[in-house]
């Protein structure tokens, strides 16, 4: 199976030199066709797992247990302004 | 020839619960920016969700409002996209096995009777957050609150065949919402968003290709961004063009749309299997629960009141809009069971009337749907008449006198005395001998006018039917 190394590497934000599209393009081909061994095995009739576990989800109550941690939540970001992140433009 | 239109609709609709829908934080609206947010939220390395079993409740209550399938195992998955204001990187949502599947709903044709359109699926996911661009250079704002509230995306089947389909089924949806009391669906807060998929086609040919309208955030919009789309699609085909697969913008200071095209590359969601999540499971017995619960509907409400209190179907729209609004009926017509028509027309045409003037809401009325009965029992025992009694009601808006004090003070009486009525019917004769001459010549149609007199000189307070009854006697000499 062949990959779009460089469509992947867009979608998932990280950039690449060519030499590395180079190397990592054939690499994640091979790892998609060992995976897609699985495809052979005859799965008529059997149930698709949707989890590893079987277990069913736990669920919360709704009832608020979280407080305003707002100064010491943005601590770690690059930069803030009157409580809001501040990013670089984005716009549609 | 002429063209078919071709509309789906998907609703994304703020479940209103306290908390999250996969963390303990605030729901609240308007909350200083940032400050109901935790690291489940803000997406934080390692933490984990859990949902909220009221979320779940909401959702399956809708689905069963809208006769649909509760799926007792469902699943959820991530949906990837970057984003700033989607702190990691993906959204949880349900693609695979949704939660509610088919469903769905009836909205009324022009000819009297009944359109069902098509839902395909109702599905929970989290909201994101929210990001500010307006009066920024360089930079966006972004606000984290609202990542994680809890939704559910309605989305229909493309059914509809007009902008007014689209505005009728959202309506419904949105009243349903409402009364099942699981979102606020209040638009201007972004409780209920709507995109818009739409093409055309000629009658009888497969779909068209469709766009997708975004942003639209009031029933006009998208009435407006839905016809716009329309004749742009029709144009671009009559000159032999073709109609991109696109996502668009609605301006609605502009009344256009622009295309997304930018936004659109970048969208391959890479849906795969939410790993922290195992299945949700609920029990039939859980569902069957939720059903007993349910409150009665928009539709089943509207019917009874036309059948029970004879109302038009007009007067039982108006009043089942709200839960409230069709309880606070219920109310008066308990405290004035002699007319319910009188009832309705009261309050949809005098009270509603007078609030929407006043921009207030229902609960914020400052009469009350007892004091109201108070008044329209002394309409029906002709103590005022029903023009007086407007006058009194204007009155009981500004005060909480007791209605008999307005009455007595404004001298409103009705008077129903033949004495007192023949005393004023005569004097008016005595001051108009010409008309008196006229209508004994046969001018039958002046009796209008002594009525108006007769009326005018009592200041509105005689008997009509009094009057009408006096004058022909006094007015035959």
């Amino acid at each position: 199976m062949e990959i779009d190394v460089r469509k992947v590497a867009m979608l998932s934000r990280i950039r690449l030199t060519d030499d590395e599209a180079a190397e990592l393009g054939p690499q994640l081909s091979s790892i998609l066709g060992y995976v897609e061994q699985l495809g052979k095995v005859d799965t008529d009739g059997v149930p698709p797992t949707a989890h590893p576990h079987d277990a069913a989800m736990p669920l919360r109550a709704n009832v608020v247990t979280n407080g305003n941690r707002r100064e010491e939540l943005q601590a770690p970001a690059p930069k803030t302004e009157s409580g809001l992140y501040v990013v670089p433009k984005v716009i549609e | 020839m002429s063209w078919e239109v071709v509309i789906g609709l998907e609703v994304h609709c703020q479940i209103n619960t306290d908390t999250k829908a996969f963390c303990g934080c605030s729901t609240e609206f308007g909350a200083e920016p940032n400050t109901q947010t935790c690291p489940v939220c803000l997406g934080m390395p390692g933490q984990l969700p859990v949902l909220n079993t009221v979320a779940v409740d909401k959702t399956i209550l809708t689905g069963l409002a809208i006769n649909a399938h509760i799926n007792l195992e469902s699943k959820f998955d991530r949906k990837n996209y970057f984003y700033p204001d989607l702190p990691k990187g993906y959204q949880i949502s349900q693609f695979a096995v949704p939660l509610v599947v088919g469903g769905y709903i009836d909205i009324p044709t022009k000819d009297g009777g009944e359109k069902r359109l098509g839902i395909t699926r109702i599905h929970m996911e989290e909201d994101a957050g929210k990001s500010m661009h307006e009066g920024l250079d360089a930079v966006s704002h972004i606000d984290l609150n609202r990542s994680g509230v809890p939704l559910m995306e309605i989305v229909s089947e493309p059914d509809m065949r007009s902008a007014d389909e689209a505005i009728a089924y959202l309506k419904q949806l949105h009243q349903l919402i409402r009364f099942l009391g699981v979102s606020g669906a209040d638009m201007e807060k972004g409780q209920f968003r709507c995109d818009a998929n739409i093409s055309v086609r000629r009658p009888g040919e497969p779909f068209g290709t469709r766009t997708e309208m975004k942003n639209m955030n009031s029933f006009r919009f998208i009435k407006q961004a839905i016809e716009f789309e329309v004749l742009r699609q029709i144009e671009i085909i009559e000159d032999g063009g073709e109609v991109v697969q696109e996502s668009r913008l609605w301006d609605s200071v502009k009344c256009e749309s622009r295309s997304m095209r930018s936004k659109e590359e970048a969208h391959d969601y890479r849906y795969f299997p939410e790993p922290d999540l195992p299945p949700l499971r609920v029990s039939q017995q859980e569902v069957d629960a939720i059903k007993a619960g349910m409150p009665e509907l928009p539709g089943q409400l509207r019917k009874r009141f036309e059948t029970e209190y004879g109302l038009s179907s007009y007067d039982a729209d108006v009043l089942t809009q709200t839960l409230e609004s069709a309880a606070w009926y219920e109310s008066l017509v308990a405290a004035h069971p002699a007319d319910p028509k009188r009832c309705a027309n009261w309050m949809a045409n005098e009270l509603l009337g007078r609030l929407n003037d006043a921009g207030k809401d229902l609960s914020e009325s400052p009469v009350s749907a007892a004091r109201l009965a108070e008044l329209l029992n002394r309409i029906g025992d002709n103590t005022i008449s029903g023009k007086a009694a407007k006058d009194v009601f204007d009155a009981m808006m500004e005060s909480t006198d007791s209605v008999d004090a307005i009455i007595e003070a404004k001298g409103l009486k009705q008077v129903s005395d033949s004495g007192a009525i023949d005393a004023i019917i005569l004097e008016v004769m005595a001051a108009n001998p010409a008309q008196v001459e006229g209508y004994r010549g046969g001018k039958d149609k002046l009796m209008g006018f002594f009525v108006g007199q007769v009326m005018k000189a009592s200041r509105g307070t005689a008997n009509p039917g009094m009057v009408n009854q006096r004058l022909l006697e006094l007015l035959k000499g």
